[in-house]
This record gives C-alpha cells, sequence and structure tokens, in this order.
C-alpha cells in the first residue's frame, strides 16, 4: 500500500540517547524523500525518568504520535523498560531488544542507540546511505567511526537471528 | 531551499529569524524555552527576562519602537504577563508584537493545563493555532501581518506536541533584516489614563470587527472537501488526529481561533449531517459556536482532560465514554544522584519542617524518598503561602514552616515574596530558603540575571540573591554548600527555625548537570574581560 506509514517507537531512560537516536531515524527518512514526524516529551527526560519518542514515516504523515497499540517497531535501549512499553507494540510487531547487541561488545558503550537503530535499519526499506548520513550529520567527527561499527553491529545482530528463525 | 525537520519551537524561532524580528524575549518554561534559544543560535537578538511579566513589557516597549519584536512563554506564563497584555490590547502596537504562549495539556510537565485560548477572548486578541511546524513557520509571517495591518499584539498559540514535535519546514528563501527603531509620539495612544482609555477599548473592538471579517475569508482557515456525513471543525494538532481517524470527513480546519469566521462555521454547520468540533482541553470553540446559535456536537466531557491523540479522537467519534486504558507506566524522574539538593531535603525531612515550595527540579523533593514539600502552586509563591502558614498556625506548627524557592524562581517572582517577609513577618519569624544551584536547572540549564550571564553565556550584570535580601534588611542571612557541608548545613537550619526573626538561607552548589558548563562559560568570560582589556591598553 503506498499510503502506509511506518511507526517507530524507541524507548529508554533519560541520557541513553532515546531522543538521539530518534532524531537520526527522522533525519534518514527526510534524506530518503519520505514525510515524516517525530512527537516526544521533553522536560522530564534528563532526571533519569523514562522516555519515549514517535517517528512515523511514509508518503504523507498526519498525526506526529504512533497510536497505542499500533508501533509496527519497537526499539528499547534499557530492559527494564521492554514491558512498560510492550503495550505499544502492534500485534506482531517487531520488538528490537536492548540485548540483541551486548553493551559490553560495543567500541563504546554510548552508541547502543545508534547499535539498535542498525538493528532496526534490516527490516526497514530505508535506504543505508541516507542513515549513515544522518548518524554522521547528528554527531561529532571523533565519534563517526564507533557509531559506524555499533550500527554495522547492530544490523548484523538483527540479520543473525532472522537466520537463525 | 532544502525541507528541514524542525520542532514546532525551531520552526518558530526561524520564521521569526526570517521576518526580522529585532528582539526576542522570554523567561523559559518546558514546552516555549527552545524557541529563544533556537532564535538567538541562529543569530537574533535573543534574551531572557527574569519572569514573563517584564519580557512582555520589553517586546511592548520594542512594538512601540516600531520593531518586530517576539515574546515567549508557558502558558502559566500568560497569567504573570496578562497584566500588561490586556491593556497592550487597547493601546496596540506600531511594529509587530507576536506573544507564544506554550500551552500543555496533559500537564508533562506543568502545574496544570489552563487553555490559553480564553485569553485570546478576554483580553480581545487574535490568536493563530499552528498544527505542526510547517504552520508554525507559515503563521508566524501571518501573525506579523496582522499585528502590523492592525496595530495589535497578536497571540500565538502552541502545544506541547506542536513545539516539540518535529515535522518537515519549507522555508522562504528570503530574509528581511530588522528595522531600526522609531519613535512617534502618540500619548492618547498609549497613555491608558481613562479618559485615553475609554476611546482605545472601541477601537479595539473595531479592530476585531475587522479581523473577524478577514478571518472570514482568509485562506488559514480552509475547508477540505470530503463526505458530508460527517464534518469536523479543528484546529491545531487536533486536526492531524482527527484527519488520521477519520480520513474521509469534511474539515474545517482553523489557523486562527480567535476572532472566529462564525458565519463560515455556520454555512459549513449546514453542509454536513453530523457537525463535530475536536478540540483538545476545553470546548471553547464548540461554546463560541453555540452561542453563535450553530449546532455542533462537542466531544465528551472526559475528553478535557489530558492530549487528544489518534485513538482518542476515534473515541470522540464512536461517542466512546467507556473508561480509557491507562498508558504504560514509565519510571518517574527524580533528583539526579549527586544532585547538590539531596541533603536539604534530608535535613527538611529529618527536622520534620513544613515545606511551602516552588517550581523547579527541586519541586522533585516531593517524591520519594523525601516526601519533604507541602505546597507547589505558581512560581514564587512559596514565600507568601509559608508566610500565610506561619501567620494562622500554631506556633509549634508555624515554628516548623520553611519557604523553599530556586534561584531562577526567586528572581522570577520571589522578591515580591521577600518584601511581603519583611513588611508583615509573622510572629514566630519565617526561613526563606533558596535553593542556588546556578542555573534554571528544570527547563535545560537557562541563565538568569542571578547567574550574570546572559541567554547566550556571555558575562553581563549579576543579581546577588543575598545582596537583595540584605538589602531588604533581613537580619540573618547565610550563604552555605549543603553538599560540602550537610552537617552545617542542617544545624543552621536548625538554628534559624529555632530562632523567632527572619532569616534567608542561600544553600548554594551548582548543579551537577550544570556545572562543567558553568566553569567553561566562566573561564570564557575572563579570556573575553583580558582580551578587552589588553585591547584598552594598546589603544593607549
Amino acid at each position: 500500500m503506498a499510503g502506509r506509514v511506518t511507526n517507530v517507537v524507541l524507548a529508554g531512560l533519560g541520557g541513553q540517547g532515546v531522543l538521539k537516536a530518534s532524531d537520526i531515524l527522522a533525519d534518514a527518512a527526510r534524506r530518503a524523500g519520505l514525510d515524516v514526524k517525530k512527537a516526544e516529551v521533553h522536560g522530564m527526560s534528563q532526571r533519569g525518568g523514562s522516555v519515549t519518542s514517535d517517528v512515523r514515516f511514509g508518503a504523507k504523515v498526519l498525526s506526529p504520535m504512533v497510536p497505542q497499540g499500533e508501533a509496527d517497531f519497537l526499539v528499547v535501549l534499557a530492559s527494564s523498560e521492554v514491558e512498560v512499553t510492550r503495550p505499544l507494540l502492534k500485534p506482531g510487531g517487531v520488538l528490537i531488544h536492548p540485548d540483541l547487541v551486548p553493551e559490553r561488545q560495543l567500541p563504546n558503550k554510548r552508541s547502543l542507540n545508534v547499535a539498535l537503530l542498525g538493528a532496526l535499519s534490516h527490516y526497514l526499506t530505508l535506504p543505508e546511505p541516507a542513515l549513515l548520513d544522518a548518524i554522521r550529520a547528528a554527531l561529532p567527527e571523533r565519534l563517526h567511526a564507533v557509531n559506524e561499527t555499533a550500527f554495522a553491529m547492530g544490523r548484523a545482530a538483527a540479520e543473525g537471528k532472522e537466520a537463525v528463525k | 531551499m532544502e525541507r528541514k525537520l524542525l520542532s514546532g519551537d525551531e520552526a518558530v524561532a526561524l520564521a521569526a529569524f526570517d521576518a526580522g524580528v529585532s528582539l526576542g524575549t522570554g523567561y523559559p518554561g518546558t514546552p516555549s524555552t527552545e524557541i529563544l534559544e533556537a532564535f538567538g543560535a541562529l543569530g537574533g537578538r535573543a534574551q531572557w527576562a527574569p519572569n514573563e511579566k517584564v519580557a512582555l513589557e520589553v517586546g511592548l516597549g520594542a512594538a512601540y519602537g516600531a520593531a518586530r519584536a517576539l515574546v515567549t512563554m508557558k502558558h502559566v506564563g500568560l497569567n504573570v504577563a496578562a497584566d500588561p497584555l490586556f491593556t497592550a490590547a487597547y493601546t496596540g502596537v506600531s511594529g509587530a508584537l507576536v506573544v507564544v504562549s506554550a500551552d500543555d495539556p496533559g500537564m508533562a510537565s506543568s502545574q496544570n493545563e489552563q487553555d490559553n485560548r480564553r485569553y485570546a477572548v478576554a483580553a480581545g486578541l487574535p490568536m493563530f493555532e499552528p498544527a505542526d511546524s510547517q504552520e508554525a513557520y507559515d503563521l508566524f509571517f501571518e501573525s506579523v501581518v496582522v499585528s502590523e495591518r492592525w496595530r495589535i499584539p497578536v497571540l500565538f498559540r502552541m502545544t506541547t506536541r506542536v513545539c516539540h514535535s518535529r515535522s518537515l519546514v519549507l522555508p522562504r528563501e528570503d530574509r528581511e533584516a530588522p528595522r531600526p527603531g522609531l519613535f512617534e509620539r502618540d500619548i492618547p495612544g498609549r497613555v491608558m489614563i481613562p479618559a485615553y482609555a475609554r476611546p482605545a477599548h472601541k477601537r479595539l473592538r473595531a479592530k476585531l470587527a475587522e479581523i473577524t471579517a478577514f478571518a472570514e475569508a482568509a485562506p488559514f482557515n480552509v475547508v477540505q472537501e470530503g463526505d458530508p456525513k460527517l464534518g469536523i471543525v479543528t484546529a491545531g494538532i487536533s486536526y492531524f488526529h482527527a484527519a488520521e481517524a477519520a480520513p474521509a470527513a469534511r474539515f474545517l480546519k482553523l489557523g486562527m481561533v480567535h476572532p472566529l469566521p462564525l458565519e463560515r462555521v455556520r454555512a459549513f454547520a449546514r453542509s454536513v449531517e453530523r457537525c463535530l468540533v475536536v478540540e483538545e482541553g476545553d470546548p471553547v470553540l464548540a461554546d463560541a459556536f453555540r452561542a453563535a446559535g450553530i449546532a455542533v456536537e462537542s466531544k465528551p466531557e472526559m475528553y478535557r482532560f489530558g492530549e487528544l491523540d489518534v485513538g482518542r479522537v476515534r473515541r470522540i467519534l464512536a461517542r466512546d465514554v467507556s473508561p480509557e486504558r491507562a498508558p504504560p507506566k514509565g519510571k518517574p524522574p527524580e533528583l539526579c544522584p549527586s544532585c547538590p539538593y539531596h541533603p536539604v531535603y534530608a535535613a527538611l525531612k529529618k527536622l520534620d519542617c513544613i515545606v511551602a515550595g516552588d517550581i523547579g527540579c527541586y519541586t522533585l523533593g516531593v517524591l520519594e524518598p523525601y516526601q519533604a514539600m507541602d505546597t507547589c502552586v505558581a512560581m514564587g509563591a512559596s514565600v507568601g503561602v509559608g508566610l500565610g502558614l506561619r501567620h494562622v498556625l500554631p506556633p509549634e506548627q508555624a515554628k516548623r514552616v520553611v519557604s523553599v524557592i530556586g534561584d531562577s524562581t526567586f528572581v522570577h517572582s520571589g522578591i515580591s515574596g521577600l518584601v511581603e517577609m519583611i513588611y508583615n513577618p509573622p510572629r514566630s519569624g519565617h526561613v526563606l530558603l533558596v535553593l542556588d544551584n546556578g542555573t534554571t536547572a528544570m527547563t535545560g540549564q537557562q541563565e538568569h540575571p542571578g547567574t550574570g550571564r546572559t541567554l547566550d553565556h556571555a558575562a553581563t550584570g549579576k543579581v546577588s540573591i543575598e545582596g537583595i535580601a540584605r538589602a531588604l534588611g533581613v537580619p540573618s542571612v547565610t550563604v552555605i554548600d549543603p553538599f560540602a557541608d550537610p552537617g552545617g548545613f542542617e544545624k543552621l537550619l536548625a538554628e534559624r527555625l529555632a530562632a523567632p526573626d527572619l532569616s534567608v538561607i542561600v544553600a548554594r552548589r551548582p548543579c551537577i548537570l550544570a556545572a562543567a558548563d558553568i566553569r567553561k562559560w566562566e573561564k570564557q568570560a575572563t579570556e573575553r574581560a583580558g582580551a578587552v582589556s589588553c585591547t584598552a591598553c594598546a589603544k593607549e
């Protein structure tokens, strides 16, 4: 269906880079020439509370918020947030769990957000260059290499998981 | 021009920059804060005021001086600025004055969910309401046009979702440069003594009648054709939720929510079988339509509360009033692990204080593990509320009352409370505890007059909190670092509570999140000062 909108919810705790990850994803959709909207509530997030961010992209996006239970993808950065956010996912939707890419294997632990975006990218039709360009645009140059590695590790982990199925 | 992915706040900032706004001022408040930060980052002249009333007055002065001015605040800030706002509606402006009111339906980070569309009606001012970032950009220009054409301040209502959601914006190719100011004397127009204010009120109503006629034909109030079985009148973010929930419906989407194009609404309502108003918050539009004799259906009362979304609009369409599924409960925010306020709240709890609290990060002291806050109402209210409690409580309770306020909030509106404390001291005395972490922490570490740095962190005049307290004649003024000396802090607090006189304790320690930046800005300021003196030397 041409008018189909892809609904992604990213979740985690304040300070984990949930909003940075959703900025990157939304920018990648923009670079791919799609309409895109992104919604979240800031304010309290710096105080370590729960953070969720909605990204929707497609030919034409109306509401910026993913209706509850209609997320195609739920990307969770903190295992404590998995169960509380699971109701946001539609039946049959894809949950990307933080354990998919063990933090200790990453060249930089703070790039878990980008690693999980890499995992998500396996399922999306967004062109990989758009995602990588968005990552580079969002981060200072000294972090490009570690995040590109993290992205590739996430993507490989998702592909591997898929192959096992 | 490339499409940009901007938040509503950033879109307003870009529009203000492209429209040649000479001055942007306001007070930080979620969800409005990023507008001035983004305007300043683009190169616009942006500054924080001590509070919203002062911000509006500075903006009004600029607009009297024929400039284009932007004033930003959260919804409750407009309460603070309401006094000048209502009379500015009478005086009008020579340039443009756009006042952003960022409402917070659902109270993501606010103390109430007041609907500021009521202010437009009460003050008699035009109000625009964008639905996404592109509209925020475009309608800002419309606001400037209306403000200049009718020489009237214009309200620009945003909501949390519009402020903080990102969507694509195609900006204009060209940018206007800010105009130089120009003073033209207009004593009867701007000096609101009763003799001049009476005709001014009539002028305002005449302007509104003209703006109503303009709104009836304006392209930002638009009909979107659809199945006449269902017609939806809506504005702002609600439009997108409704368009998704009822894609086949016919829509009348309003870009301006005051004054209303009632004849267009009447014709629209007649053109459809079922005419439903979809709006967040109070039924402001529905009530106005019904008062004009237009038969519309309003949402059930339960949808007055909280934000709307696609799911809730589907329920409104189905007239579903069954209990709603609770949204997922996440982890609540808390004081940062190494927040300097931990020892403060530990002491307040240990001494069993009755705490008249205020608004900021430190409000989180109300949650576990401290639960050491008994009231929190409005910016600056801790001082007056604490004094009122002291006046009436029996002595053994009165002497446990402490007013607790942050540094930015103290400068915002705590100072008048301190004047009251000197003027009408309770018999038991009083203790005002100012928690000074050197920043407006809760909204994202903005500067304020007490930090001695401007919005862009350059050094400027610095207001001394303890200096104000001493100048007002508070007999005991103490500055202490509660984190470095928790025992000393607790002892001091106990002593001042036991003394039947007035005390101000400034608990000073930089916010843990801001400390590194504060050191950087202080260093920059010193270097800049050094550079200036070197140049001065060379000249001589």
